[in-house]
């Protein structure tokens, strides 16, 4: 099938950008989204053009490198689906499909279709850890943890830090991101001890970051490729007033080092 | 060039406490005047940056993703082993040693793998405490499942997302490391050469994949934790981005590369659909506790296969290998499928796959049970294919997955450049000529986690490193050979692309370098892919400048490497005129088709020092010692 391509060209930070368009010929529905676009750029590149800029790398879904707005809809449109894992039989011949970047105002784009996610890695960093040093560890069947929590804990744990949650939101909130960590850790007895402080530290940093509040849309949870539920963010939220309540200051930094 | 493996003397159970007593210290206070460099952020990677850093060390982590978090241990599916024996079915830490030992052809160095599986069960005990969510039973106890090679249930698991899970927890653990200020981490900076100073690993020199600004780094001791090398083959399970530059431009400057030819092919994987293909997907071998595989009697059988009745099908596992059936290793099950492909018995488009197929156990499970096991991969099995595996059998294929050769290490996984260490993947250690599923997690913590962070302040303090700036001879050169061999890559201007060529590469090695070896053979892509590496610096097209974010000059420096290892790989193979694991010569095979190891001749590590471009390598041979187990032939019927 062929297919008419509108894809955002960006050569720097910040250069101005705009849609060119590209015929992509002779595709095979069995392709993924990304290897017709590889089609696309090898054809650039024989014709000495500059190939377009993508992020990608495991193309099975779980490296959460890649994504891209298609016709306006994060990661594409089929459910639950990275855009590595999105095939071309999902398409029609003759349609004309429209490609973008993941737009939020956190998210600055590099060039192409690869934005900088920078602001979630520090996200994580300001709290979404168990702070257990190499060695320190108990047994691990020393303590139990139900199976129910430890099989919610893994809903939330699926999340691949893709972005897509970020992009889908008209507030370009990242608490789909946040939240699914906060429940996680907030769901096993590991993640107890530093519960109150992870809550109020992630949540600050979203705002440093720049990211939108969230008012419930529920666009994140349509668009996460791991079907994170919305559920986490109110646990996210009764975490994080439970913390802003009952904070204590901290006497002393913790460690000795 | 001398191979010292400097395994701790002393009864196995012994060396390692003996050794970590023997080992120098570096003091508290001290530990923050020292810098150390990790390259590669994945199980290895992280673990280690994570680790040093809460000892005190100053550390630089490098990555070419965008994050530390994507690294593509991310991608590893089934399972992590360990010697818990939380069954009590009899496992032990002598029985994970001696499973390993066996599975990897005893072709690996005994003391390494009794270490590995020592540390095994503080590694379980180490995740779980960073939250890590692994399957629990009702009690609330952990779970475990069986994989090849083994007849006990040892392997730990999240679903089918083990590895993104132990990734997730290092990854956690290094932020809290770089929040601290302690680690500094750069991400979109990719790795061209290693610094060596007075014959010593001091830094690297690195490129930053946004600005394409070429840059050195310095340190005190520099560890490589950057994965395999089973892109070469162009089409394999490894991420796209999955490259072999650090540790083939370390080889380049002195670090000797241990078994190349030690590549493993997975039994089970989505097989090749079309020429556009760009990475195949693995289908998590703990499929093979619950599916058959088989294959129809009759070759050239076309009907559908729920249309090929019980009698008129072959379930060549379990025929051939009844002890094991479908849990056969790996290497042993990727070759009864070729065969039975090469019978005319495969099925799919061009006859290259097997079925796998779950029609039993849905029938004796029921078909929740099964998607509460296997449900992410049925659907990722179903978005790839268009085939529903609760409906119709899976069709899979072997496919390249995993390099156990690497860089040759001592018992301290240090190379044969002093101060530059080799972790998980990278390094060739632990797994000799077959890898066991579950394992490569194992070794890539037990690495990260719990060897190098001891074994990197032997070195420091043993060697004292001296001060060193960025204007010294050897650091300014290095940089500079960088920036010229960037500069040549965009000035070819050729008419191919650096994936054509790879593609190309990928043909000859998997056909002749592939499941089955001939002398003849890999005469032959000995002298296709010298040819092949001259067109590339002759012919190939790199559009745009090195001075921005330019993929297409990534991947053409990558090929370029993949290009000369590729060479040493096939070199390797021939060399090594024996069968043994994954090393299929078809000139040395039992009269039942089993790989036909020569001990008298080959129970040594091929470790082999460049010697200059153009020239032949250098082989060195570390004599394996097997003070506790006796070779014997590895029987799985």
């Amino acid at each position: 099938m062929n297919l008419e391509l509108h894809v955002w060209r960006q050569p720097a930070p910040n250069a101005d950008g705009s849609f060119f368009t590209y015929h992509a010929k002779d595709v095979s529905p069995d392709m993924s989204f990304l290897e017709m676009l590889d089609v696309v750029n090898e054809g650039l590149v024989a014709s000495g053009g500059e190939p377009i800029a993508f992020d990608h790398d495991c193309r099975e879904g779980i490296c959460g490198s890649c994504g891209m707005m298609i016709n306006g809809v994060a990661h594409g449109p089929m459910k639950a689906t990275a855009t590595c894992q999105l095939h071309m039989r999902r398409f029609k011949d003759g349609e004309v499909v429209w490609i973008e970047p993941w737009r939020a105002r956190a998210f600055p784009v590099v060039k192409d279709l690869v934005v900088n996610r920078g602001a979630l890695d520090r996200i994580v960093a300001a709290g979404g850890f168990v702070s257990v040093n190499t060695g320190s560890a108990p047994e691990a069947n020393s303590v139990p943890v139900p199976k129910q929590d430890a099989d919610d804990a893994m809903d939330a744990a699926a999340c691949i830090g893709c972005g897509a949650c970020v992009a889908a939101c008209p507030n370009g909130s990242v608490s789909l991101f946040t939240a699914a960590k906060i429940s996680h850790l907030g769901l096993l007895p590991h993640g107890q001890p530093e519960r109150d402080r992870r809550a109020l530290r992630m949540v600050a940093q979203m705002d440093v970051e720049g990211f939108g509040h969230c008012t419930l849309f529920g666009e994140c949870q349509e668009a996460c490729p791991k079907e994170i539920s919305i559920d986490t963010i109110a646990r996210m939220n009764r975490d994080y007033l439970q913390a802003s309540v009952m904070h204590r200051g901290e006497k002393a930094v913790a460690g000795t080092g | 060039m001398e191979l010292r493996a400097r395994v701790p003397s002393g009864p196995i159970e012994r060396k390692w406490a003996k050794h970590c007593f023997d080992m120098k210290l570096v003091n508290p206070a001290n530990k923050r005047r020292y810098t150390v460099i990790v390259v590669g952020t994945g199980l290895a990677g992280g673990a280690a940056a994570a680790s040093l850093s809460e000892l005190g060390y100053r550390v630089k982590a490098f990555c070419f993703q965008d994050s530390p978090r994507r690294a593509h241990s991310i991608a590893a599916q089934g399972g992590i082993n360990a010697a818990k024996n939380y069954q009590n079915d009899g496992d032990s830490i002598y029985r994970l040693f001696y499973d390993t030992i066996k599975g990897g052809d005893f072709r690996s160095r005994e003391a390494n793998v009794y270490r590995l599986a020592e540390l095994s069960v503080r590694i379980i005990d180490q995740c779980v405490a960073q939250g890590v969510p692994f399957a629990r039973e009702y009690g609330g106890l952990l779970a475990n499942r069986s994989f090849g090679g083994a007849q006990v249930s040892r392997t730990f698991y999240a679903r089918g997302q083990t590895g993104q899970q132990l990734l997730l927890g290092c990854y956690q653990a290094l932020e809290k490391e770089v929040a601290k200020g302690n680690v500094t981490m750069y991400p979109r900076t990719e790795m061209l050469d290693v610094i060596v100073v007075n014959g010593k690993a001091r830094g690297i020199v690195t490129r930053n994949m946004v600005t394409g600004e070429i840059e050195t780094h310095l340190a005190d001791a520099v560890i490589l934790g950057t994965g395999g090398y089973g892109n070469v083959y162009f089409l394999s399970t490894n991420a796209k981005g999955s490259n072999a530059t650090a540790i083939w431009r370390a080889y380049r400057r002195g670090a000797a590369f241990a078994n190349p030819c030690f590549t493993q092919i997975h039994p089970t994987c989505i097989p090749v659909a079309g020429d556009y293909q760009s990475k195949l997907t693995l289908m998590s071998e703990s499929l093979r506790n619950d599916g058959r595989v088989w294959v129809p009697k009759k070759s050239g059988d076309g009907r559908a296969p729920n249309a090929i009745p019980e009698s008129e099908r072959d379930y060549y596992l379990e025929r051939k290998y009844p002890s094991y059936g479908n849990l056969s290793p790996r290497d042993i099950a990727s070759r009864a499928a070729k065969e039975v492909c090469d019978e005319g018995r495969g099925v799919g488009p061009g006859g290259r796959g097997v079925y796998l197929d779950f029609f039993d156990a849905i029938k004796r499970l029921g078909a929740d049970r099964i998607a509460e096991r296997y449900g992410n991969l049925f659907e990722m099995y179903e978005r790839i294919t268009d085939e529903n595996p609760y409906q119709l059998p899976m069709r899979i294929y072997p496919a390249v997955h995993y390099t156990m050769g690497g860089l040759w290490v001592d018992y301290n996984l240090m190379s044969t450049i002093p101060g530059l260490h080799v972790i998980g993947e990278a390094n060739f250690s632990d797994h000799g000529a077959n890898r066991l599923g579950a394992s490569a997690l194992m070794q890539g913590l037990a690495d990260g986690y719990f060897v190098i962070p001891l074994t990197i302040g032997d070195y420091i303090a043993s060697s004292r490193p001296e001060p060193l700036t960025a204007d010294n001879v050897e650091v300014k050169a290095t940089i500079e050979s960088v920036r010229e061999r960037t500069k040549r890559l965009t000035s070819i201007r050729g008419t191919r692309s650096a994936t054509s060529f790879h593609r190309e590469l990928g043909k000859i090695v998997w056909e002749y370098c592939g499941m089955a070896r001939s002398a003849e053979g890999l005469k032959k892509a000995l002298q296709l892919i010298p040819a092949l590496r001259k067109e590339f610096w002759d012919d190939l097209l790199v559009p745009g400048t090195g001075q921005e974010l330019n993929q297409e000059l990534e991947r053409a420096g990558r090929v370029a490497d993949f290009l000369e290892l590729a060479e040493l790989m096939c070199l390797d193979a021939l060399q090594r005129d024996e069968s043994c694991g994954a090393h299929f010569r078809i000139e040395h095979q039992t009269p039942d088709g089993e790989a036909l190891r020569h001990d008298d001749k080959f129970t040594y590590v091929s470790a082999w020092e460049f010697a200059g471009d153009g020239k032949s390598p250098i082989l060195h041979k570390e004599p394996l010692l097997f003070e506790n187990v006796a070779l014997v032939t590895r029987s799985y019927r």
